[in-house]
């Protein structure tokens, strides 16, 4: 096992910028995340660190050892592809027994490895089929399987859940994740799904745009997210934003949005103020309150609609011409058009600067 | 729904009327083969019997018209070459037409499909203006090249000149046809080939290739028939009649006798297409060999 050490990475095809100097550590046997909408540079850093790719600028490193130039079959990776990428012309064995024939590994010794992978990941009776002959969820086994059998240094998987249906995807996304901590083998997982990275991932490289957005654990980027996008784009349903100043008025600190003006903490106001008055203030779902006759320092607004999600509630306030949304217990009746206030857990708040859309607070 | 169910012991009309449509199914398949067929059948009967009336009716059985497979024709004082060398001279020439086409072309196919490189587009577009140029408008100018390669004139040696120029004329449309197949492989299989530990080119032998192997069994078809039927190059290049091919040998046989032996000249027709048909009959199975890769959804 090694850790991987992206240094300045970046892979520009043509004009089009794939990945801008990406900075990345991953530790010996960490299970890192690659989280960024479709076409943001997962798949590219992905192919850069698998040796497919070689990057335009910038080093990639397996421990001390700079790999910048091995061809892909000097780096002992695992690749589990999107579309998993089986040989369609060689059985299930054959898959998996390809990497070890290329080594030369004993035939005797290559059967051992291929039963005892198999038996790993519970496709023991599918051996001699032809991937063609397999469901999505039984192809991606096999593919996992192949990446694993040859004991990589590195196991790179791109979207492997994305072709499997709703429920697999849950009891596949537990199994991914036992089987990483038992084998403890340094893993780059990418995925575009934020629930997916959230629940499986030691560490999480959110990205956008070809650019590194945070580089944190899933409790601090839900909890501290460096900029509006990161704050947006984890959590569901989303953070809600809204636009603002930051007034002093007698020594006190309120945030004044169009539509409501409200008292901040002093220490937070004071924080926000020495560095701009404009900002975007966000607030979880979670993290207010619907409250149903008028308190100080709370947002008067009207209830949109409902969304009934079983356990809990969407509610959507409209506030002025915004549309809020609140996840909330089911309670009182909420009634479309009904007046209610809505009170903000003052310390969960977030504060963006506008201009540039990074965290203040 | 029921009615469908019951269908079968609704008997007469219903049994009768699905007849029909069959039939009439069938009879619409197969008249297109009906004059090939027949033309073969034609050939065949033709070719054991005896007198042919008028050059159309068959009498009388023999195997005199095939006697070319074991004693040298002969015809007024000419003696034709024996059937058997022109057999092999003409194998040699589709083999080797094959055997070259096939392998530059999936290399080249290979390289157009998958590697970026400068003047890749114009040279796809040249290959197939290439292929607008028929051999004959070449005909000087590569007999030119040939005698100053010193290829003409010297046997064996001058069928491999022609091979070499059967092949380049050959080789643009099937190096096109083969990356057509290069390009549906994915990406992706390439790569986890390399993954897995492949060079690149272990990777195309091992995972690319096979599955090009319908496209494979497509140009080799084409190029032996090609190379099996070619005339022209042949009759221009060749002098010595101990290198002539079955289509310049039957040339020769046709128009040389005042008197046209009709029989024989089915046999020899017949003759002429057996290894096409076996050619055609073994390496259709790789056209057949289709994998369906990828995702299955
Ligand atoms: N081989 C390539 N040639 C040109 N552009 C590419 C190539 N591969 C990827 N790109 C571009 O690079 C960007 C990132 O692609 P990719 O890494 O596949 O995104 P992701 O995996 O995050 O969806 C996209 O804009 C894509 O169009
Ligand atoms: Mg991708």
């Amino acid at each position: 096992m090694v850790k991987v050490i992206l240094d300045n990475v970046s892979k520009f095809f043509g004009k089009v910028k794939a990945v801008i100097d990406l900075n990345l550590r991953i530790g010996d046997g960490e299970f890192v995340a690659l989280l960024g909408p479709s076409g943001c540079g997962k798949t590219t850093t992905l192919l850069m660190v698998a040796g497919i790719y070689k990057p335009t600028k910038g080093k990639i490193l397996f421990d001390d050892k700079d790999v910048t130039k091995l061809p892909p079959r000097d780096r002992n990776v695992g690749m589990v592809f999107q579309s998993y990428a089986l040989y369609p012309h060689m059985s299930v064995y054959d898959n998996i027994a390809f990497p070890l024939r290329l080594k030369k590994v004993p035939r005797n010794e290559i059967d051992r490895k291929v039963k005892q992978v198999a038996k790993l990941l519970r496709i023991e009776e599918l051996l001699h089929r032809k991937p063609s002959q397999l469901s999505g969820g039984q192809q991606q086994r096999v593919a996992l399987g192949r990446a694993l059998v040859k004991e990589p240094d590195v196991l790179l998987l791109d979207e492997p859940l994305s072709n499997l249906d709703a429920k697999l995807r849950v009891v596949m996304r537990a199994e991914l994740k036992r089987l990483q901590k038992e084998l403890k083998i340094t893993t780059i997982y990418v995925t575009h799904d934020q629930v997916e990275a959230m629940s499986m991932a030691d560490r999480i490289a959110v990205m956008n745009a070809g650019k590194l957005q945070q580089y944190a654990p899933p409790t601090e980027l839900y909890n501290k997210p460096a900029n509006l996008f990161v704050a947006g784009f984890i959590g569901a349903p989303p953070m809600n934003f809204i636009e603002g100043l930051i007034k002093e008025i007698n020594g006190e600190y309120y945030f004044d949005s169009e539509y409501f003006k409200l008292k901040l903490v002093n220490e937070i106001g004071e924080i926000i103020a020495s560095k701009t008055s404009e900002t975007i203030m966000g607030f979880r779902p979670e993290n207010a309150k619907i409250i149903l006759e008028e308190k100080p320092n709370t947002i008067q607004g009207k209830v949109y609609v409902v969304e009934p999600l079983g356990k809990d509630i969407i509610v959507n306030i409209k506030i002025g011409d915004m549309i809020v949304k609140i996840l909330t217990r089911p309670g009182a009746e909420l009634t479309p058009g009904q007046n209610i206030w809505l009170q903000l857990d003052m310390k969960k708040i977030h504060f963006f600067e506008k201009q540039t859309g990074k965290a203040i607070i | 729904m029921r009615k469908k169910l019951k269908m079968p012991s609704i008997g007469g009309k219903t049994i009768i009327l699905n007849v029909v449509k069959y039939l009439l199914a069938i009879i619409i398949a197969v008249i297109p083969l009906i004059p090939v067929w027949s033309m073969l059948l034609w050939l065949a009967v033709q070719s054991f019997s005896g007198r042919v009336i008028l050059g159309i009716i068959p009498s009388e059985v023999t195997f005199k018209n095939w006697r070319f497979l074991w004693s040298p024709i002969k015809m007024g004082l000419k003696e034709y070459p024996n059937i058997w060398p022109v057999t092999l001279n003409t194998l040699f020439l589709a083999l080797g037409v094959t055997g070259l086409v096939v392998f530059v072309s999936t290399l080249g196919g290979y390289a157009l499909s998958r590697m970026e490189f400068k003047g890749r587009m114009e040279l796809m577009q040249f290959i197939i203006a290439l292929h607008a140029f028929p051999s004959i408008i070449l005909l000087i100018a590569l007999f030119v090249i040939l005698n100053n390669l010193g290829l003409y004139g010297k046997g064996y040696m001058t069928l491999v000149g022609i091979i070499l120029i059967k092949a380049g004329l050959e080789i643009p449309m099937a190096t096109w046809i083969i990356k057509g197949f290069f390009d549906a492989i994915p990406w992706d299989l390439e790569w986890a080939a390399l993954v897995d530990g492949c060079t690149r080119w272990k990777a195309w032998r091992t995972v690319i290739l096979p599955l090009v192997l319908p496209g494979i069994g497509a140009i080799s078809i084409f190029s032996f028939l090609s190379g099996w039927s070619e005339f022209l190059l042949v009759f221009t290049y060749v002098e010595d009649e101990a290198y002539y091919t079955l289509p310049v040998l039957i040339y020769h046989m046709i128009g040389e006798f005042k008197f046209i032996d009709w029989g024989m000249l089915a046999a020899l027709g017949l003759f002429f297409t057996i290894p096409t048909i076996i050619f055609f009959s073994t390496s259709q199975k790789l056209l057949l060999r289709i994998y369906v890769g990828g995702i299955k959804r």
